[in-house]
């Protein structure tokens, strides 16, 4: 195991506690809200479908990039936006 | 591959900012007037570390990029701007799934291209390759059979064949296999389609199974599978922002798993291989041959508008037949009669967690109403009127006691210790775990027949008369 790869778990690790501690707190009221702001979140691998696609050579690599970003981005675009749709329901007072 | 990326120590700083801005909006996703907040802190975070990427010098080609952004972005917010509140857990699903799709082939075109240029990945590179794209490649197809199910193209019922464990065995036992090959033996790329084929059929014969009540559970699982994929990407690129995100969100996803599994009081392994909805325990009311108290519009009027307090029991079956905005209209007459209502939401009211929520909210019910099963359990031996609308198995005293029954052990809603109770309800037909309900022949519990919806429309007027 390379020293890279160690300190990579390292920040993985306490990741996963940070995680644990946050989420813990979030209440069932908001429960799908959160699921689905954690869903944007992981669409972080748009930035790896970047760096895979910036350098991308020949018909098959291309065809593969495409798809990745696309997928990525539909996870990030639509995963933030239902999340802000429903937040945006939540109220404490009802309104005329 | 991506050193220069993750070189610039500005591009890093961007990334740690990033990281930051995800855990401080999940953080803020604990209180409801912060929460959209949260969201939009979160989203900013997602936009810098996508610009930083772009402009770190690593991107050699942008056209895929532009095609892909652009098509994506187009998909995401139709998407998330046409999905009805009731088809959330279908829409979740999908962006799941392309999230397990994007990180299962960003790990393959890393391997292809080493492959290609002769310089096989390290060990432990190939590891962490091995891992996302399988854990990518199950929740692709996983999150694709949950969609179907959801959306009611694929039976809802458990779908199994005999000798259907064994088999989903040797296909794991497969995939494994050919994944010692690509890692110790540096076999190519037919290994690595063969472990993608092979963890793609894992993710069917994962899902196939299980039943439409159960699919919270499963939605939260296949949530925390595609977080840690994210993160094993991570890994394969060296890039710490995916690892950090991938395992707030691989946590995020198995602690609602638990709780789902709690609140059904099931272990998780019980819900994956159960198949729960094939059969049913014998149900003393049922069998007893128990009488049903029909009742009218009228008579539930009458009750209501002299109750000091009723409690609203939400089921999914008020979603179905949209009638969460006409009980709304039904509790603000009766609050103006000076009657306190409350609404008990079980853990697994709708589809998944938190699902009744965003349903009453979508209907403008303060969130000050809305109480969880552990807070409003003690205020039913307080209460004039349960009304429950639509739900049933979350209600069913045959949790407690009967044995044998699919849903025992499960933590109910004690409405039973009301003073009465009024069941809103289509037919006698069973809830989604297919079991009877003795609490409908109970002395004290009444029936009012017919749609949801018609009837609390019904209620409203005849309350405005009382």
């Amino acid at each position: 195991m390379s020293g890279h790869l160690l300190s990579e778990l390292t920040v993985f690790v306490l990741a996963v506690f940070v995680g644990f501690e946050v989420i813990s707190k979030v209440p069932t009221l908001l429960h799908t809200p959160l699921m689905s702001g954690t869903n944007a979140i992981h669409g972080i691998v748009l930035v790896g479908a970047l760096l895979v696609a910036g350098v991308a050579q020949g018909g098959l690599e291309h065809a593969l990039a495409i798809l990745a970003v696309t997928l990525a981005t539909v996870n990030v675009v639509g995963g933030f936006l239902v999340t802000d749709r429903m937040l945006e329901m939540f109220k404490k007072k009802p309104q005329a | 591959m991506s050193e220069a990326a993750t070189g610039a120590p500005w591009i890093t700083l961007a990334y740690l900012v990033t990281g930051v801005c995800f855990i401080l909006g999940l953080k803020w996703l604990s209180s409801p007037t912060r929460a959209r907040q949260g969201n939009q802190i979160a989203a900013v975070g997602m936009l810098i570390a996508v610009l930083a990427t772009v402009f770190s010098g690593a991107i050699l080609t942008y056209r895929d990029i532009a095609i892909g952004v652009v098509v994506g972005a187009v998909l995401g917010a139709v998407g998330a701007r046409r999905v009805k509140m009731t088809a959330m857990p279908q829409m979740v699903a999908i962006f799941n799934g392309a999230g397990g799709g994007a990180a299962a082939l960003i790990s393959m075109m890393d391997f292809l291209r080493a492959n290609q240029t002769g310089v096989a990945p390290t060990p432990d590179v190939a590891v962490t390759v091995a891992l996302s794209t399988i854990i990518g490649s199950i929740s692709f197809s996983g999150s694709i059979i949950a969609f179907a199910k959801l959306q009611e193209l694929l039976t809802g019922r458990p779908v199994s064949f005999p000798g259907m464990r064994i088999f989903s065995g040797l296909v794991l036992l497969f995939v494994a296999a050919m994944a010692v090959a690509l890692v110790g033996f540096g076999f190519g790329d037919a290994a690595l389609y063969a472990m993608v084929a092979g963890a793609l059929a894992l993710g069917l014969l994962m899902v196939l199974p299980i039943g439409g009540a159960d699919m919270p559970v499963v939605i939260s699982l296949l949530n925390s599978f595609t977080g840690l994929a994210a993160a094993f990407t991570g890994f394969v690129l060296g890039n710490d922002v995916l690892i950090i995100s991938g395992a707030l969100v691989g946590a995020s996803g198995t602690l609602l798993t638990q709780l789902m599994s709690k609140a059904m009081n099931r272990s998780l392994l019980n819900v994956l291989f159960a198949g729960v909805g094939a059969g049913g325990g014998e149900v003393p009311g049922a069998a007893a041959g128990g009488t049903v108290r029909p009742t009218t519009v009228e008579d539930v009027a009458t009750m209501l508008a002299y109750a000091g307090q009723v409690i609203v029991v939400p089921g999914y079956g008020m979603a179905v037949a949209q009638a969460q905005h006409n009980v709304r209209e039904l509790a603000d007459a009766l609050e103006k009669r000076g009657v306190s209502v409350k609404y008990a939401i079980h853990p697994v009211a709708g589809r998944m967690p938190g699902h009744m929520n965003v349903l009453l909210a979508e209907a403008n019910v303060p969130y000050t109403q809305l109480f969880e099963m552990e807070q409003i359990n003690p205020e039913f031996s307080r209460t004039d009127v349960v009304l429950v609308i639509g739900a049933n198995d979350v209600i069913n005293p045959a949790a407690r006691t009967v044995r044998e029954s699919p849903i025992y052990g499960m933590p109910i809603l004690d409405v039973d210790k009301a003073k009465s109770v009024v069941v809103l309800k289509r037919s006698m037909k069973s809830g989604f775990a297919g079991v009877d309900n003795p609490i409908f022949y109970e002395p004290t519990t009444y029936m009012l027949f017919g749609d949801a919806k018609d009837s609390v429309v019904k209620l409203v007027a005849a309350v405005a008369k009382v």
